[in-house]
């Protein structure tokens, strides 16, 4: 019996092996996937994982990169941070990945950073994040402050808003755009005492923190909402929000409560997108902004195409678990699409997959038309592209408003305005 | 588990004996040599030192749960802390070779701070950095021990309690006024003791070192409980998880001991997260969540409760297979553990330990299938099995 059953397994084992031999052909390359599918970043990083399981087909479809095929490498970071490092040392030293789109978070970030820079790997990194670093290691598709929020201030001075409100969550992405936008605001002329949320200063009277912080998770804004009120009576305030994730819920709740509308004091929140609308009542939301690089209403005939075949591409797809319904594409997925596109952009360039080869190509100005508009690559590894402003309807979606074309990325912004 | 304090056969003990020696030699000296000449990479040392300190935060879950009846979930505080402990050393290490380049840790810059705050100060010295990895997290244990056990909280409220120290104290952490990094914490370590831990040349030695130096720590703790456990006090530690009332009016203090063996648990958790950071890489608040805790219960569980060996052997059975699942299944892995989870609970209910006892009689009935004559051969070979 025993003898039957290892008989039995070692064909088994060997048929595999045959099966992971041939995917594993010398005419692929590997790219790895590094994003929480479980956990509780699960639901944002899962539609990026996606995306560029569709825009791998998308390229291999066409014939891959110099000729290979794109062998995606997914892993797990499970929303776990020394995971995350774990995951990433392993897709460098075990699979030798040629590239890596992965992470969401800041903490992500700074948790896999060391090993890229260890290892001279590459990460191309999506989502709109607080600059003040600059590694040869990462592409920073991402939107820094100065494409995303100084933009919304922008705005709003042109709307003719006085009073600027902030309010965010309490780790390191809001606390910086908070002191840049303090900075920029000062520097547009609007008087300290137009900005709201409270000030914290160091011994010598300098200014070290601006705005007011809630923990994650926070569920009382009672208190909060009720001095924004109060800061918004003069008719002529907004609120800049960098609240993240399940706390936008009962701000937003307590602030429809309490009268507070989009014509009274408009929010615009740097933090929800499309896709976070499949977890958040958009009804609470109506006529707030947003700001990103891309809105799914783009009306342009690439933007079109780009979300008819992502549709398309979910009916049929087979990865297991994937969500096929109420699905939508938002600007962290976008950038992880244009991400994977100017990469192959850059390795034609190079004519090579080597890091340094690849990187140069970067810093020498690449381009691609993706479904936000033209994105170009810059010298100092972030990108230049466009930014809009929208309005959100009652269905999740916004309506463009307003638009800023191609905005050079800029991580280093603290002490830049005076 | 109650067969741990029965007298064994001498030939049992022998063989658990042997095997548990030579699986310490190859933990302690194979590994690192077959690292040393090429033959296991970086990335694998380094993952195995990581299992081997959560084998630490397992033992220290086991000496409480599994020999005196106290289910704490709040290990993953005292493992986390132990890890924040040595990471100020660890960021004091790294100098002026942060993003800022400026002499304090990044964080403390982008605060807005100038100079280093009174209370990193002797974070710069080792040996103060290694006391206070014991330190802290043993007053926290006494004072909340003290306090827990003298009010006779037992049972699950004592879980719920500890739960609630390690919930609190991460919203504490990541707070950024508290000066200790806030929620992205610690990370982007270089050096440790002038050794680098990124260097392409010299950072594979300094992460053996590390591997060494957790493996040793590791048995010194076995050799520690399986001291304790033959002592009177470790008897009195199972009487308390067996009938606390009894002892107490057979005119034991209870509360003692109790108190002794949480504050030990505490600081075993704490030197398993001191090892623990810099071979991850990263500590922040995200450890001391409860979650973690909890982790730590199911892998006493699986390997074991109340064993030496068991939670040493659930810790990393555990993560291997937590680390391989979700690679090669990233969309499923957790289902699959989940499974294995309930598996071990309803068929296994003594872990991985009592595998080859509930094994010997199927063995048995296998090795006489075929050959039902001659007999004699498989009882003695199966009296040679571990019980």
């Amino acid at each position: 019996m025993i003898t039957k059953f290892a008989k039995m397994f070692s064909i088994g084992a060997v048929a595999l092996s045959a099966l992971v031999g041939s995917a594993r052909a010398a005419d692929t390359v590997k790219v790895g996937v590094l994003h929480s599918l479980s956990g509780t970043m699960a639901i944002s990083e899962t539609s990026l994982r996606d995306i560029i399981a569709f825009t791998a087909d998308e390229i291999n479809a066409k014939g891959g990169v110099l000729g290979k095929k794109i062998e995606l490498v997914v892993v797990d970071g499970a929303s776990n941070w020394p995971l995350f490092a774990e995951k990433a040392k392993q897709l460098l030293e075990q699979d030798k990945v040629a590239v890596t789109f992965g992470c969401w978070t800041s903490v992500s970030r700074k948790s896999v950073l060391p090993v890229y820079e260890k290892n001279n790997g590459l990460l191309f990194y999506p989502v709109q994040y607080e600059g003040e670093e600059e590694s040869k290691n990462v592409c920073y598709t991402a939107e820094a402050v100065n494409q995303q929020a100084t933009p919304a201030v922008d705005y709003y001075l042109k709307e003719g808003k006085k009073k600027f409100y902030l309010l965010g969550t309490d780790y390191v992405y809001p606390q910086t755009t908070n002191l840049v936008l303090l900075e920029y605001l000062l520097s547009k002329g609007v008087p300290l005492a137009n900005i709201g949320g409270g000030f914290r200063k160091d011994e010598a009277g300098k200014i070290i923190s601006a705005g007011k912080y809630t923990p994650f998770s926070h569920t009382d804004y009672q208190q909060i909402v009720a001095d924004i009120k109060q800061f918004a009576a003069s008719g002529d305030a907004c609120v800049i929000s960098t609240l993240n994730g399940d706390t936008n819920v009962p701000f937003f709740k307590e602030y429809a409560a309490s009268g507070l509308t989009a014509e009274t004091c408009p929010v615009v929140s740097f933090s929800i997108s499309e896709d976070e609308f499949r977890g958040l009542p958009a009804d609470k939301l109506v006529g707030q902004l947003g700001c990103w690089t891309y809105f799914q209403s783009l009306a342009t005939p690439a933007n079109k195409k780009f979300v008819a075949d992502f549709q398309a591409w979910l009916g049929k797809s087979t990865v297991p678990g994937i969500v096929k319904t109420g699905r939508v594409t938002c600007s962290p997925m976008v950038l992880s699409y244009d991400g994977v596109y100017l990469w192959k952009a850059c390795v034609e360039k190079a004519g090579s997959f080597d890091v340094d080869k690849v990187r140069a190509a970067w810093q020498s100005g690449v381009s691609f038309e993706g479904p936000g508009g033209k994105v170009t690559t810059q010298k100092n590894m972030h990108l230049t592209k466009n930014v809009y402003i929208g309005e959100t309807k009652a269905d999740g979606q916004f309506k463009i408003l307003n638009h800023f074309d191609n905005v050079y990325g800029e991580p280093w912004l603290k002490g830049k305005f005076k | 588990m109650s067969t741990e304090s029965l007298p064994r056969p001498p030939s049992a003990r022998r063989l658990e004996l042997t095997v548990i020696s030579a699986a310490a030699l190859f933990l302690i000296v194979g590994f690192p040599l077959l690292h040393a000449f090429g033959f296991v990479s970086t990335f694998t040392i380094s993952l195995w030192g990581k299992y081997l300190c959560y084998a630490l935060l397992a033992m220290s879950v086991n000496l409480l749960w599994g020999y005196t009846g106290l289910l704490s979930l709040g290990q993953a505080l005292f493992f986390a802390l132990g890890g924040y402990m040595h990471g100020m050393y660890l960021m004091r290490m790294i100098g002026d070779l942060g993003q800022y380049h400026k002499p304090i840790p990044d964080f403390l810059v982008f605060l807005g701070w100038t100079k280093l705050p009174a209370f990193w100060e002797p974070f710069s010295n080792f040996p103060f950095a290694l006391t206070m990895v014991f330190l802290l997290p043993g007053l926290i244990a006494y004072v909340f021990g003290y306090l827990a056990f003298r009010s006779r909280i037992r049972g699950v409220y004592f879980s719920i309690l500890t739960q609630a120290l390690t919930y609190a104290a991460s919203i504490l952490f990541f707070r950024n006024n508290l000066l200790l990094g806030g929620n992205n914490g610690f990370t982007d370590f270089k050096f440790i003791l002038g050794h680098s831990l990124v260097d392409r040349e010299t950072g594979p030695a300094t992460l053996r070192g590390l591997y060494i130096a957790t493996a040793l720590t590791l048995l010194a703790v076995y050799l520690l409980c399986r001291w304790l456990n033959g002592t009177k006090f470790g008897l009195v530690q199972q009487a308390i998880r067996d009938g606390e009332n009894r002892v107490l009016f057979s005119g034991y203090a209870t509360t003692h001991y109790k108190l002794f063996v949480f504050v030990l648990a505490a600081m075993i958790a704490a030197l398993g997260g001191a090892l623990f950071v810099p071979q991850a890489g990263i500590i922040n608040p995200e450890e001391m969540k409860a979650q973690n805790s909890l982790e730590a219960v199911v892998w006493v569980a699986v390997g074991g409760r109340g064993t030496l060996i068991g939670p040493i052997l659930g810790a990393i059975s555990i993560n291997l297979l937590k680390s391989w699942a979700s690679r090669a299944f990233p969309d499923l892995w957790l289902i699959m553990l989940g499974g294995l989870f309930i598996l071990v609970v309803l068929f296994l209910p003594g872990g991985l330990v009592s595998l080859p006892k509930r094994l010997a009689p199927l063995w048995k009935k296998l090795r006489a299938a075929p050959t039902p004559s001659s007999d004699s051969q498989p009882s003695t070979l199966n009296s040679q099995l571990p019980r």
